[in-house]
């Protein structure tokens, strides 16, 4: 039996391609395609005066040079905003080539075409923009302060501005027998996958069609955007996500500039034209992430259980919303966690700054939150005199309280139920991975040493699995082979191989007879994207629904051939037969034969397909009423809401007491992601995303200064972690299935990030006994904490 | 005389055993050369500054990024690509079976850059230590798998090779 299941550890099924060379990544494709380089604002803020694009004509293979002035209407519109809202009162997006003023540096300019990128990078420095300097909003309190606009026309820098309220919080911390108030500050970082965008376009002009390859987490809205800004009917486009090198949130946004740009010119000049970001690009005209100001209040008993909290955010948005306020939301009501926060009142202020915009990067506003929250705890625990864990336990849902409601409209906008969990059992997994409960006395040993050790500990809950839908098709052809599609993209996660288990699973055949493709509207026109840990819960419930259509139908021809009742037959790697007798039985080939009901035989096999060799029913047409020819089934999966996973975080740091370097001794993750489909590609998503999460904590900044220039934008510069920063991840996990969709299963991608920056604030706080409130945190900035904590008791715990 | 950025140079090296030959320009890097002159798209490019080590390839069997050297320097060496590291046959070599065993690959981009650096770093080391291996593949970045499936890769390759027959 070489049927591999649901559930199995198995090699990844695209490795084989990716190890040899194989890959088909965007700037892989379009050999003899021209490329396009673009004219990026070098200014925060400026008011164009003039281009002058004389100097740059005579180069050497030129093809066209083209400024906001050449775009035709829908081309030149401002971008879309992707995500409105009633509360973002004050949208704004920006144009593909920026026509009177730019607002960040890295907005392009101007777009030129060129034989191949080093031509049109020579033709780029030669155009000379003439600009008007205009004063720059750079840094949150900067822009609240708004004593100088982004926007002329949106007072306050404030985009968006959204309050929610579940009981009346400030009279409940009033009322409380215990108030703690204050200020936590995260930076902001990226999304940073070593791949970076890509657009590659050819026009088919007899055919009046075009082709675009995009390094896009969304081929099928790319698609949409691409055939509604240049007039085609979506018919005439399609757009294909190639090997992703990498997304993590920044490849959602979308159409970005390049997107409407690349293929709008090929189809102009008639010619293949291909733009791959460079790594400055990518820095300075992208997207970033994480950068927030939280103010917090909050009421609790003797026994550290919340009364009423109430958080005011400040969030930046950068210098555009195209991607409108999701991260906001999310940090807003992903931060209750694992717990029940007694009254709960949120506010945030989504404002504008003269910097790279701010979309969703993997967590996409999730680490804020739980920063805040578990910072919350250990502060209350601090308070009390009261152990960290038992603070955080005291506050938790119960497992029988599921599903819990807490009361808030979550980034899809429905409910914010949780669907199922057990918190109490997660922390105990927790504490004993990590050892617990024996760290004091660590603790200690280590101080009588001279070393400084301290142990943190993040919980958190993560919405995955967000609608509104995807789809699946599958197709078993005449040969056997069994064909899967679904629309979302994949960026490494494996899609290949843990759809290809379910589908081998749902419809017994071998999974080597299985082939998946995502991402490419050809296959599958309708679907969503890749993001917010929705591809397994979407995609792969979709695929499981529509094998099982597929299986179904199989049973029933296999059963008109084999004269059974199709509830007697089963399917067997890829032969159907009756249950317990081996020698009734029918391949799946044959039965693929037997559902296209054929006029011409194209090979021996097709003939029993054929009018002449088959005994039908005379009376009855070839195809019944309600019924399709061939063996092939389509379904869609639509969840009422997400489905919530959790997880826990605990780590051991040692401080260097005279350099202040900052070593993670041990890191261990439980978490709980319902049935997982191949854990050894669930821990790889664990271990990725906790590796995001030390370089987000200890490593990753975006370097603005005053002027709204970025000053480490090369890779030189922006603290990536190599192997030798990351530590073992010690891993374990807990299963509470989903009850919200067939598969029971919840999302892993983001997982692993989300509360390490809380963690490991914890742990440097544990062992230096300084407040940690601001992340991430060097060791430049832990020796000038130090420093400020040698005069300031306030600082200390 | 000055060359300017349209005059092209025959660059002929041995890439992948085979003698392979194109024109180029002087400023043409060798990692564009190998994708885009030669077609040979297995080595990436992410970041042209020499720190990711997408680009890595073997210059005479010596790792080096691509993307800081022309493609003119490089001329009359041997260069061996991620597509020269399988064996007769298209054979995954030790190191690629097993990075597929210990799932040390995500989206694949970095791949081929921490696959021709293990492979100078085992020939030259076939037994490293731990340390040996975090300093060995310290020099790539990976931002898919935060490595410790890569580690992991490293040490089954070296047992994988010490099972080979020699």
């Amino acid at each position: 039996m070489t049927t591999s299941l649901f559930g199995e550890p198995i090699e990844r099924r695209e490795d084989p391609r990716l190890l040899t060379g194989g890959g088909r990544f965007l700037d892989d494709l379009g050999r003899d395609a021209l490329a396009a380089a673009f004219v990026r604002s070098p200014h925060a803020h400026a008011r164009i005066l003039d281009i002058d694009l004389s100097a740059a004509v005579d180069v050497e293979g030129l093809v066209a040079i083209y400024t906001w002035e050449d775009l035709p209407g829908g081309v030149g519109d401002p971008l879309p905003l992707l995500i409105p809202h009633p509360a973002m009162t004050h949208g704004r997006t920006g144009l593909p080539l920026a026509r009177d003023v730019v607002r960040h540096v890295g907005e392009p300019i101007v777009m030129v075409v060129a034989r191949d990128r080093y031509l049109a990078e020579d033709a780029a420095e030669l155009i000379r923009v003439d600009y008007e300097p205009l004063p720059p909003v750079v840094g949150i309190e900067n822009a609240a302060a708004a004593e100088r606009l982004v926007h002329e026309d949106v007072p306050g820098n404030v985009g968006a501005h959204l309050v929610q309220e579940v009981g009346a919080a400030p009279a409940a911390i009033e009322a409380a027998p215990h108030v703690l108030e204050f200020r936590l500050d995260i930076e902001r970082s990226a999304s940073t996958p070593l791949e970076g965008r890509g657009v590659y376009a050819r026009w088919d002009a007899a055919d009046e069609s075009l082709r675009v390859y995009s390094s896009t987490q969304t081929s099928t809205s790319v698609r949409m955007a691409v055939a509604a800004r240049l007039g085609l009917p979506p018919g005439k486009v399609e757009v294909i996500a190639p090997d992703v090198g990498g997304g993590f949130g920044v490849k959602i946004v979308h159409p970005w500039p390049e997107e409407v740009l690349v293929p709008w010119a090929a189809r102009l000049l008639d010619r293949e034209i291909k733009w791959t970001e460079d790594r400055r690009e990518h820095f300075v005209a992208s997207a970033h992430e994480r950068g927030q100001v939280q103010f917090v209040r909050v009421g609790f008993d003797d026994e550290g259980r919340l009364l009423g909290l109430d958080v005011r955010i400040l969030h930046d948005h950068g210098a555009y919303t195209p991607y409108g306020i999701i991260v906001p939301i999310i940090t807003s009501t992903q931060l209750l966690g694992p717990y029940k926060p007694g009254a709960y009142r949120v506010e945030f202020t989504s404002l504008y700054t003269n910097t790279v915009i701010v979309t969703p990067y993997r967590g996409a506003g999730r680490p804020q939150g739980v920063f805040c929250m578990e910072r919350t705890m250990d502060r209350i625990a601090r308070h009390l005199g009261r152990d960290r864990a038992q603070v955080r336990a005291a506050n938790f849902i119960q497992p029988e309280e599921f599903p819990y409601d807490q009361g808030l409209t979550f980034q899809d906008g429905r409910p914010l139920i949780y669907d199922s969990g057990d918190y109490p059992e997660m922390l105990r997994k927790t504490l004993a991975l990590i050892g617990w409960d024996s760290f004091a006395e660590l603790r200690e040993a280590a101080r009588s040493r001279g070393r400084r050790i301290g142990i943190g500990l993040g919980c958190y809950v993560e919405g995955t699995g967000v609608g509104p839908y995807e789809g699946g098709h599958v197709e078993v052809d005449t040969a056997g082979r069994v064909h899967v599609s679904t629309g979302l993209t994949s960026q490494g996660q494996g899609h290949q191989t843990v759809f290809a288990q379910i589908v081998a699973a749902e419809l017994g055949v071998p999974i080597e007879d299985v082939y998946v493709t995502t991402g490419d509207t050809r296959r599958f026109g309708y679907a969503v994207g890749t993001f917010a840990s929705r591809a397994a819960v979407m995609s792969g419930n979709a695929v499981a629904l529509a094998a099982r259509k597929v299986r179904d139908k199989a049973l029933r021809i296999a059963g008109d051939a084999l004269e059974a009742d199709p509830g007697d037959l089963q399917i067997t790697d890829g032969t159907v037969h009756v249950k317990g007798d081996a020698t009734a039985a029918i391949p799946l080939r044959t039965v693929a034969v037997l559902a296209n009901p054929l006029r011409y035989a194209f090979d021996a096999e097709a003939q029993r397909a054929t009018q002449f060799a088959a005994p039908a029913d005379p009376a009855a047409p070839p195809v019944a009423p309600g019924d399709e020819p061939g063996l092939e089934g389509r379904d869609y999966y639509s969840p009422v809401r997400s489905t919530f996973a959790a997880g826990m975080h605990a780590a051991v740091v040692e401080t260097d007491p005279d350099t202040a370097e900052i070593r993670i001794l041990r890191y261990a993750v439980v978490h709980d992601c319902g049935r997982m489909i191949n854990p050894r590609i669930v821990e790889g998503q664990i271990h990725g995303g906790v590796a995001q999460g030390i370089g987000g904590a200890l490593y990753e900044r975006m370097a603005y200064d005053p002027a709204g220039q970025l000053l480490n934008a090369s890779f030189m510069d922006f603290l990536m972690p190599y192997a030798t920063e990351i530590p073992r991840i010690e891993t374990d996990h807990l299963e509470t299935p989903s009850p919200l969709n067939p598969l029971g299963i919840k999302g892993a991608g983001e997982a692993g990030v989300i509360p390490v920056s809380a963690v490991l604030a914890a742990a440097i706080e544990d062992a230096e006994g300084i407040r940690v409130d601001a992340m991430p945190i060097s060791p430049d900035d832990l020796f000038h904490l130090r420093l400020r904590a040698g005069t300031d008791p306030s600082l200390r715990l | 005389m000055r060359l300017g950025p349209a005059e092209h140079h025959e660059i002929e090296m041995t890439v992948n055993g085979t003698p392979r030959s194109a024109p180029a320009p002087a400023r043409r890097l060798l990692s564009d050369f190998l994708r885009h002159d030669l077609g040979l798209t297995g080595t990436h490019v992410g970041c042209e500054h020499g720190v990711c080590g997408c680009c890595t390839v073997l210059l005479d069997g010596e790792p080096v990024r691509s993307c800081l050297m022309f493609a003119v320097t490089a001329a009359g060496h041997s260069i061996t690509t991620v597509e020269g590291l399988a064996g007769a046959g298209g054979a995954l070599s030790p190191v690629q079976r097993a990075f597929q065993e210990c799932h040390g690959l995500q989206c694949g981009f970095c791949t081929p850059g921490f696959l021709c650096t293990v492979t100078a770093l085992l020939r030259d080391n076939p037994r490293p230590t731990d340390d040996e291996v975090l300093e060995g593949v310290s020099g790539n970045l990976c931002r898919c798998t935060g490595y410790q499936n890569i580690v992991k890769s490293v040490r089954r390759a070296a047992e994988l090779l010490a099972e080979e027959p020699t």
